[in-house]
């Protein structure tokens, strides 16, 4: 049987992803372990993406507190309206779109660093001079990713839930210790596990996604575009897929 | 099957039956190279003839199909992770694209090798090293630039200076004056012929530019189709009779 030429691109493109992503767990934990470059990477990654994080999530929990109070009314819950809006914010939105826009910024920062890298030997230039291309570009990244994206979902969940506050505020009156109290009654350790978990998975994919993306850049300018472009594409979709599989396992755990 | 080699004149690189593809490309087919102490070899050839995938072979970068690469004596395709390291820095590589780190300032960029590699050298002399290639390219006012800041000529100098930083015994060079004005490439030509003389390199200088194999050239190898089509002195080329030959000094 023959497989359809588009088919088999897949096939292969995700085993090359699927080496790409063993090798990390190969080259990760063994010296030489570059900290320096790791520490650089965390500041560029991490705190440099915290204004974005947390206008984005700021606007989240506002919008959100506004959408959600008409049908709320409607149905005579409106006192409900910290609960819920906490509910979602910390088990799904924020998680998912913080990691949205982290692999929008990130994730094509990183597939367009490495692949103008790549086109333009610098990652050549590395393996010359003593230095394992893999370790210092990719795990230092992934790394980087891996941690700092729960960070920052953390602050975009605090960011949107006090949008939320102030949502909640512009129609109605209360208190901001009366509406913490009720989010904190609502939201429980196994709302909040699974979520910070996957956003661990989300990190990790985003990187690896960009790393591979620009490790396997096409030469010229418009192989380093498309290895920013298809890395975000491509994590994007990742980040769903996560989400879903993590949904499911939680559901079987009986965390829900 | 073991295979002794004889070195006329103890070569610093010798390579036998180059074998290179990539699927049904057929880049390399069986190329032969001998390189002596202090000799500037000149590979000619087409674009897309295999010349950066030889100097890739010869430098690690590449894993070829088969054949021998040795260097110094030493069959470069079995030495271990790190005396491969230790072979590296002895050999300079000029990249076509220069490959200067654009995250980094060119005083970084020429740390770089320095301090990767397990070289002991206190920071005195390192600073000094910088001071003294960033001199000999005539660029020492940049060392706080950044890549981009500089010029296509300045940045040529600069990836030729961070090559010469750890005081290679072999260079290869890809392209090293292509895309560049006839004045600037012909001062990449002056440093090149200035290198060897100062450092007693021996170098293999990939190039097209007619200039350049001229001034530079103490033999070439015109590369086609995988296999060494012609070698010989530049007089040899530039009196062939060989149309194809003839075709890149036209
Ligand atoms: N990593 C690779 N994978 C697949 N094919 C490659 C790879 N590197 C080089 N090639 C192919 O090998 C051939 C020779 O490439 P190479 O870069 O050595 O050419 P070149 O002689 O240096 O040309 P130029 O003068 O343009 O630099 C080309 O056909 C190229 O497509
Ligand atoms: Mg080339």
């Amino acid at each position: 049987m023959q497989l359809p030429k588009s088919s088999k691109q897949f096939f292969s493109e995700a085993g090359a992803i699927s080496r790409f992503t063993a090798w990390f767990f190969h080259e990760a934990f063994r010296p030489r372990y570059e900290w320096k470059e790791f520490g650089r990477q965390c500041y560029e990654i991490g705190y440099k993406s915290l204004p974005l994080i947390a206008l984005t999530g700021f606007i989240m929990g506002l919008v959100l507190t506004m959408q959600l109070r008409p049908s709320m009314l409607e149905y005579g819950v409106e006192a409900k309206l910290p609960d819920i809006v906490s509910l979602s914010v910390v088990r799904e939105i924020g998680p998912v779109i913080t990691a949205l826009i982290f692999a929008g910024k990130v994730g094509s920062g990183i597939g367009a660093e490495l692949g103008s890298m790549k086109v333009t030997e610098q990652i050549d230039a590395m393996e010359v001079s003593g230095t394992n291309p893999y370790k210092y570009l990719v795990v230092t990244r992934v790394a980087a990713t891996t941690l700092m994206l729960p960070v920052l979902v953390v602050l975009s969940d605090a960011i949107s839930l006090y949008g939320g506050y102030l949502g909640v505020n512009i129609k109605a009156v209360t208190s901001w210790d009366l509406y913490m109290t009720q989010v904190y009654n609502t939201l429980q350790f196994s709302d909040v596990l699974p979520a910070i978990i996957k956003t661990f998975l989300f990190g990790f994919a985003v990187g690896m996604v960009g790393c591979y993306k620009g490790y396997h850049s096409k030469k010229g300018t418009e192989g380093v575009g498309r290895s920013a472009n298809s890395a975000v594409v491509l994590s994007s979709v990742i980040i769903f897929i996560i989400d879903l599989i993590v949904v499911q396992v939680t559901d079987i755990f009986g965390f829900n | 099957m073991e295979q002794q080699l004889t070195y006329p004149n103890e070569n610093v690189i010798s390579i036998r039956g180059l074998k290179k593809y990539f699927g049904e490309n057929k880049v390399l087919d069986g190329f032969d190279l001998d390189l002596g102490k202090k000799e500037n070899l000149v590979v000619l050839g087409r674009s897309g003839s295999g010349k950066s995938v030889l100097i890739k072979c010869i430098i690690g970068l590449l894993a070829p199909d088969s054949g021998q690469i040795e260097v110094f004596g030493k069959d470069i395709l079995s030495l271990d992770h790190q005396a491969l390291d230790e072979m590296r820095i002895r050999i300079g590589f000029l990249f076509q694209s220069n490959a200067l780190y654009d995250s980094m300032t060119v005083r970084e960029n020429l740390e770089f090798p320095m301090r990767r590699h397990s070289i002991d050298l206190n920071e005195e002399d390192a600073r000094q090293r910088i001071e003294e290639v960033l001199d000999n390219v005539g660029l020492s006012h940049t060392i706080d630039m950044m890549p981009s800041e500089l010029s296509g000529g300045m940045m040529k100098r600069i990836a030729l200076a961070r090559t010469m930083i750890l005081k290679p015994d072999i260079i290869l060079y890809d392209e090293p004056t292509a895309g560049l004005d006839p004045v600037t490439g012909k001062e990449i030509i002056t440093l090149i012929m200035d290198i060897r003389q100062k450092y007693n390199t021996a170098a293999i200088i990939i190039s097209h530019d007619m200039k350049c194999v001229k001034a530079t050239a103490d033999k070439i190898i015109l590369l086609q189709n995988g296999k060494n089509y012609k070698e010989g002195n530049y007089a040899s080329f530039i009196g062939s009779d060989d149309p194809y030959v003839q075709q890149f000094f036209e």
